[in-house]
């Protein structure tokens, strides 16, 4: 991070007239930053502190009106992986989040490397492509369900017209199609952040290495192998970093295109937390449970993206 | 040789044109679905273009769907406010007061921003359920604030870092206090770091649906999103009406698109990079 390289290069030393106004200086910020540390305490640092309470107690919807929550333990947690649903939520978030991030990246890298090139109407053609990702979530997954409607949906009919399928593939209502058909709404809602990304990171590549590569006699892909790949392998580690990051708590698309079914073949962590606390349940304790455990994972990979932000920007200023 | 280059230059045209036209298809789509029939929507070969127009699924879409339209629009309206009040102020202190543990609160912004939505939405469920804040627009505007407000601060931060310093120690050195310096001279100066920030507020509450199920009974308030989420769940689903309704709910991001799109690129690489 910039930020983290750019704090550090602060003179050491303060003059004498800092140094005399240092007391006003930390109570002026202190002031001005009191909303936002107030605003972290009151609606991150209670809400995980109590989901955590919550976790470890007997916390049902008769809780929220009596205020009793009998403390049990580790109960919750034990009930959890002993759950017949959480070997199945973890396959399914793991086959996910691996596919999306895979394809998402693949497709994105392939577009960066097309719309890095200068042509006319690039800039236009690519920020179009924002779209996806900028529109609501909801929206992109009403449209697939409707477009993989097993009788009505257009993807049946276009397999149809050009004759790859027989028979209507049931897309969202047979099992084993259904983790495909998310996954595949997934990947095309992630395109466009890898795109941008990735179109960033090309961009900074300089030009002159390619000509010398060219004048050496590399092929186009000797370049992109010896010269573009190893280049934006650090915006490569924040891209996916980032992507497990966002993917494993992606819930809006799994709710509206499919809602986990059918037979839970689309219940990943995420959408199983909410079932336990939402959805029927009402098993806040076991939902709060799941949700731990989601934070625990995303913590590590997160910490794992802040590590290789920092050293590709530690790279990058050398 | 120009002639080539430029002959492959259109051809990349093409090439664009094509990879944009499938990637944009689904939006095609939800359009040309929402102007037709429902009846011709379920005849068994599809209408690749809206030949027998109407706008019926529009009128119950909006007879249907006002009023989460308006709740969206007053949620997000606050969260931009309430995200931007907190977050300018915490930015000025971060990228012009240096002191000793903004490094601190930074990395916290940076974590608390991947924490999965379902865990704070349990347990803000927990929490606002005993300050009756279920069902209520302040109560979604300050769950919808977990997310932009840390995203707000980094990416305003990054901006006013740029500032120079002695821009507002000039005003200091002049007599203004923090709070005039802030106000007169850094609010201003940041101004297009601002819009950004303020955009992808907007963006995220308008579109958040997490929040919007788990904090609402449906009772009272229903924002968009949930609108179409229970639209669908609906068995006699109205296609037509249903994907009209998206497209009214996708009409704030694609304007905002249009209008704002360099704030937009800028909100993109910023929230992953920070530069």
């Amino acid at each position: 991070m910039t930020v983290l390289a750019q704090q550090r290069t602060e003179p050491a030393a303060p003059t004498p007239h800092r140094r005399r106004r240092r007391g006003g200086y930390r109570l002026a910020a202190l002031a001005f930053l009191l909303p936002a540390l107030a605003y972290v305490v009151l609606f991150f640092g209670y809400p995980l502190v109590n989901n955590l309470s919550m976790s470890l107690r007997d916390y049902s919807v008769r809780s929220f009106y009596t205020g009793e929550a009998p403390f049990i333990g580790w109960d919750n947690y034990a009930a959890v992986l002993r759950h017949p649903l959480f070997g199945e939520a973890v396959f399914n978030t793991a086959v996910f989040t691996v596919g999306s991030i895979a394809f998402q990246f693949g497709i994105g890298l392939a577009l960066a490397l097309f719309f890095s090139k200068r042509f006319p109407a690039g800039g236009l053609l690519r920020s179009l492509l924002l779209l996806p990702w900028l529109l609501p979530l909801v929206v992109s997954g009403a449209v697939w369900r409707w477009m993989m409607d097993q009788d009505h949906g257009v993807i049946n009919a276009a397999l149809r017209a050009l004759g790859l399928a027989d028979g209507p593939t049931p897309w969202l209502t047979s099992p084993g199609w259904a983790l495909p058909a998310v996954l595949i709404v997934n990947i095309w809602i992630g395109i466009p952040f890898n795109l941008v990304i990735l179109h960033g990171g090309l961009r900074a590549v300089p030009e002159s290495l390619y000509e010398a590569a060219a004048l050496d006699g590399a092929s186009a892909w000797q370049r992109f192998r010896h010269v573009t790949w190893p280049l934006l392998r650090p915006v490569t580690a924040v891209v996916l970093m980032l992507g497990l990051v966002y993917t494993i708590k992606v819930f809006d698309v799994i709710m509206v295109v499919t809602g986990g079914g059918p037979a839970n073949a689309t219940q990943t962590l995420t959408t199983w937390s909410y079932q336990l606390s939402f959805d029927g349940d009402f098993a806040f304790g076991q939902g709060a449970a799941v949700g731990n455990l989601l934070v625990l994972v995303a913590t590590v990979f997160g910490l794992l993206y802040l590590r290789s932000a920092r050293s590709s920007l530690a790279e990058g200023g050398s | 040789m120009t002639c080539t280059t430029r002959t492959g230059q259109w051809i990349r045209t093409a090439a664009g044109v094509v990879i944009v036209a499938v990637l944009l298809f689904p939006f095609y789509w939800m359009i040309n679905a929402s102007l037709q029939p429902s009846g011709s929507l379920l005849k068994p070969e599809p209408d690749w273009l809206p030949v027998d127009g109407t706008l019926a699924g529009y009128e119950k879409a909006l007879s249907t769907q006002g009023g989460p339209l308006l709740d969206s629009l007053i949620v997000a309206g606050g969260t931009v406010a309430v995200s931007l009040l907190i977050a300018m102020p915490a930015s000025y202190a971060l990228a012009q007061l240096r002191f000793r543990g903004a490094q601190t609160i930074i990395f916290v912004l940076l974590i608390v921003q991947m924490i999965p939505g379902i865990v704070m939405a349990n347990s803000l469920y927990a929490v606002f359920s005993s300050l009756a804040l279920i069902d209520d627009y302040v109560g979604l505007i300050l769950a919808d604030s977990t997310a932009t407000i840390p995203f707000a601060i980094l990416v305003v931060r990054a901006f006013m870092l740029s500032i120079p310093r002695e821009l507002s120690e000039a005003a200091r050195v002049d007599g203004a206090s923090y709070w005039r310096t802030f106000i007169s001279i850094i609010v201003p100066v940041s101004r297009n770091a601002m819009v950004t920030a303020g955009l992808f507020s907007f963006l995220f509450a308008w579109a958040d649906f997490l929040f919007a199920v788990t904090l609402t009974t449906g009772r009272s308030i229903e924002p968009i999103t949930v609108g179409i989420y229970r639209f669908i769940g609906n068995q006699s689903a109205d296609w037509n009406a249903v994907l009209a309704t998206a497209v009214l709910a996708s009409v704030p991001a694609a304007i905002l698109l249009v209008i704002a799109q360099r704030y937009v690129v800028a909100g993109v690489t910023g929230g992953a990079i920070k530069e």
